[in-house]
């Protein structure tokens, strides 16, 4: 049993590290959420120069072999430094299916161009009904000669207005809420019938409504097929939520440094607000939450390549934890900051925001707690 | 013991509820608070104004209504329950009794009918930024000059500054000797040189605080209320007036009810998150706590009606109060799912703006957001605790 990083991974670390001290501070991190784009193509050429686009994927294809730990220290740091740049759904989402089920074909067309940064990618899994149901898809792929055409909505896709390319779920057969019979296919976002609102997120990120109208595919767009396509887009959604856990984890460290430090700092009633118990507490709470997040993070990232139900088990438990603790670690940090934590110029709210967008997203506290029970 | 309301109570419930639904203005009917202009927060003060009905609690010699506690206890009910937007507590519920228990003839004469009419709006110089929960350390000095006091300082967290025409402030007169004890009770006029007001954006994207500088402010010696260095007696008294009303029980069963609303229209596979059993169970746990909160209330009222004041057990309808109220928010958030992320605060709407998803969803992440201050101000949570201990477990 061994919980240390080998040598390379802390060299990735302090490389990913100084890149978040070096361009992604927090006033540029404000500078580039408040941008008309809302992000920084730059810092994704750079991290495509970096080697960290290319970091979860296998040396033939370019990439550097890493796995989910890699992924996961990336994260961390990323998360740290508040990074708003689509990492997630370029290269753990949609990367991880092209890698892990893409043709030959497939791979060679488009992971080239993700891996160095020139092509950004979105999943469009969410519609407007199927709040955190994967298998809720009534957006259709309907088969037309050699080719498919797709109609339908996607909601909530984060990183949207950004991407060039995107992976849509579209139901090929069965009922609505079947996990039969859903199909995954490669859309240029310009092709014709593809079109999107893009608005805000409340964490300073960027997403799209996503409308299909008799978007045309040839056959060659679909990644696996109609039986395999739901448990492709639910394994992809564990190895998201193992990502998430790690940026989550550099969030709530932050939170908790910022604010034992300002309880050390902050004088009220001629002493340290930290010298009083029921704060003192309240800290130690927040240390444990972020720690058993932790081994949570770890557990789930050691365990995403393990058959489906090992897998779902460790996903959705990490993401029940990261969820709750993310809330009482993010809350706290507000309160006991005071006025201050309730500000737009402090980093805290920005965490805090991130925290609370964190739990929504691929599915809250309460779905992953069903399906964690559903497969106990 | 039994909690119904009399005849004449009900009565009276009844001719408040005609009164607001026939002279409610149809144009603030369900506008979000981050969307009122100064006018719109005027608008029903004005209405009650000449109703003779906008500072119930106060003696009827000054313009109050003579109802009873439980009549007054209706009228918050009935308010609350169409969603009105109240009068600002800052003149009615905070500067008017002080004035009428502390404030010299002359100064009633000006102050308590420009509170009643809406003429003046007033601000809350209290909080500075090394002075929050531990609020008699505050720095900002008012010296005498002739028959003026210059006042030099830095207050923050002043909610509505930006609309206000005059500011009640707490500021040092004496240095030396027990904190408490070099503290006076100052009105300044906003318009007076010297004085800057900044805005503070919250984490939900709104402009509500804001931070007050004072250089030189030169402000007439009769503006001090009460005696110099006393100021600290009504500064208590004003905190113990700030505090009653904070339950805020009836609009939070309407947050409730709107919450429900939510859960009947949100779908999870098909069937309404209201009958899911993890939802509909989180609902039911909050509709008891606030039936908790509301006895608990009930019961401070039938003592308050009895004569015996609100004491140190208020700060329980503080912190459940404001428990109750960021727990409705959170589950709403929780309620619209995905649709929480959209972000569309009131200040940054462009031209261009369109809604994302259902009606409904629009805002509850910034409301979660928002509503963290109510743990956070008027004492925090922490402090309303430690009153709890010292005075009523005698700790």
């Amino acid at each position: 049993m061994d919980f240390s990083f080998s040598e390379e991974q802390t060299l990735l670390r302090n490389m990913v590290q100084s890149f978040v001290q070096d361009n992604y501070d927090f006033d540029s991190r404000m500078k580039i959420i408040r941008s008309e784009e809302g992000w920084s193509r730059d810092n994704w050429k750079q991290f495509g120069e970096l080697g960290l686009l290319a970091a979860p994927f296998p040396e033939a294809l370019g990439g550097l072999d890493g796995g989910p730990i890699e992924t996961m220290i990336i994260m961390e740091e990323f998360g740290r430094g508040l990074v708003t740049e689509p990492y997630i759904p370029t290269v753990v989402l949609c990367g991880g299916i092209l890698n892990r089920h893409g043709s030959d074909a497939q791979k060679e067309e488009h992971l080239p161009s993700l891996l160095t940064g020139d092509k950004v990618w979105a999943l469009g899994y969410a519609e407007p009904q199927s709040r955190f149901n994967l298998a809720d898809v009534q957006c259709s792929a309907k088969k037309d000669g050699d080719d498919y055409v797709l109609n339908g909505a996607k909601a909530v896709v984060v990183g949207g207005p950004w991407a060039d390319m995107l992976i849509i779920s579209a139901r090929l057969s069965g009922e609505q809420r079947d996990q039969d019979g859903i199909g995954l296919f490669v859309i240029d976002k310009s092709a014709a019938g593809v079109s999107a609102q893009d608005y805000p997120t409340v964490d300073g990120g960027r997403a799209s409504e996503i409308v299909l109208e008799n978007v045309r595919v040839s056959s060659s767009a679909l990644i696996g097929d109609a039986k395999t396509g739901f448990a492709i887009l639910e394994e992809a959604v564990d190895y998201g939520i193992g990502a998430l856990c790690g940026e989550a984890i550099g969030q709530m460290k932050c939170l908790h440094d910022a604010t034992v430090e300002y309880c050390k700092t902050r004088k009220q009633f001629g002493v340290p607000i930290g010298s009083f118990q029921v704060l003192q507490h309240r800290m130690v709470d927040m240390f444990m939450e972020y720690e058993q997040s932790v081994s949570m993070t770890y557990m789930v990232n050691m365990k995403l390549g393990e058959a489906r139900d090992a897998r779902v088990k460790s996903a959705s438990g990490a993401k029940v934890q990261i969820g709750k603790s993310g809330r009482f670690v993010g809350q706290q940090a507000v309160q006991l900051h005071g006025g201050m934590g309730m500000t737009e110029e402090l980093n805290v709210g920005h965490y805090f925001k991130r925290l609370t967008m964190i739990d929504t997203l691929f599915g809250n506290v309460d779905h992953h707690l069903r399906r964690f029970a559903a497969n106990a | 013991m039994d909690v119904e309301f009399t005849a004449e109570d009900q009565a009276f419930r009844a001719e408040v509820r005609q009164f607001i639904e026939e002279n409610y203005p149809a144009h603030l009917v369900g506008k979000d608070r981050a969307e009122l202009t100064r006018d719109d927060f005027l608008a029903w003060h004005k209405i009650l104004h000449t109703k003779g009905w906008v500072a119930p609690s106060w003696p009827t010699q000054y313009g109050g209504t003579g109802w009873t506690v439980t009549q007054r206890y209706i009228f918050g009910e009935e308010s609350a329950r169409f969603g009105t937007i109240p009068p600002l507590p800052f003149g009615v519920q905070m500067l008017g009794p002080v004035i009428y228990s502390f404030g010299n003839d002359a100064q009633k004469k000006w102050v308590l009918p420009g509170i009643l009419s809406a003429e003046n709006w007033w601000c809350q110089g209290y909080s500075e930024p090394g002075a929050g929960s531990d609020l008699a350390s505050l720095k900002t000095r008012a010296v005498k000059d002739g028959d003026h006091y210059v006042v030099n300082g830095h207050k923050i967290w002043t909610t509505l500054a930006q609309h206000a025409d005059w500011m009640f402030c707490l500021v040092r007169t004496a240095a030396d000797g027990k904190r408490q004890e070099g503290i006076s009770f100052l009105l300044i006029d906003m318009q007076t040189p010297g004085i800057t007001v900044r805005p503070i954006i919250t984490i939900d994207g709104g402009h509500e605080v804001n931070e007050v500088f004072l250089e030189d402010v030169r402000v007439p010696a009769e503006n001090l209320v009460g005696e110099e260095n006393k100021g600290w007696t009504i500064a208590k008294f004003l905190l113990g007036n700030e505090r009653s009303g904070i339950a805020g029980v009836a609009r939070s069963k309407k947050a409730i009810s709107r919450l429900k609303d939510i859960c009947r229209s949100e779908k999870m596979d098909g069937a309404p998150l209201l009958e899911t059993v993890d939802f509909g169970r989180k609902i039911a746990e909050l509709e008891i706590d606030l039936t908790a909160l509301e006895y608990t209330e009930l019961r401070t009222l039938a003592a308050e009606s009895k004569g015996q004041g609100p004491g140190p057990e208020s700060s329980i309808l503080k912190i459940k109060g404001t428990e109750i109220q960021q727990r409705i928010t959170e589950l709403t958030m929780e309620a619209v799912g995905t649709y929480a992320a959209p972000w569309t605060p009131k200040l940054d709407r462009g031209d261009n703006y369109f809604a994302i998803g259902p009606d409904y969803a629009e805002g509850v992440a910034q409301d979660y957001f928002n509503m963290r201050k109510t743990s956070i101000y008027g004492g925090s949570n922490e402090i309303q605790r430690n009153i709890i201990a010292k005075m009523v477990l005698g700790l």
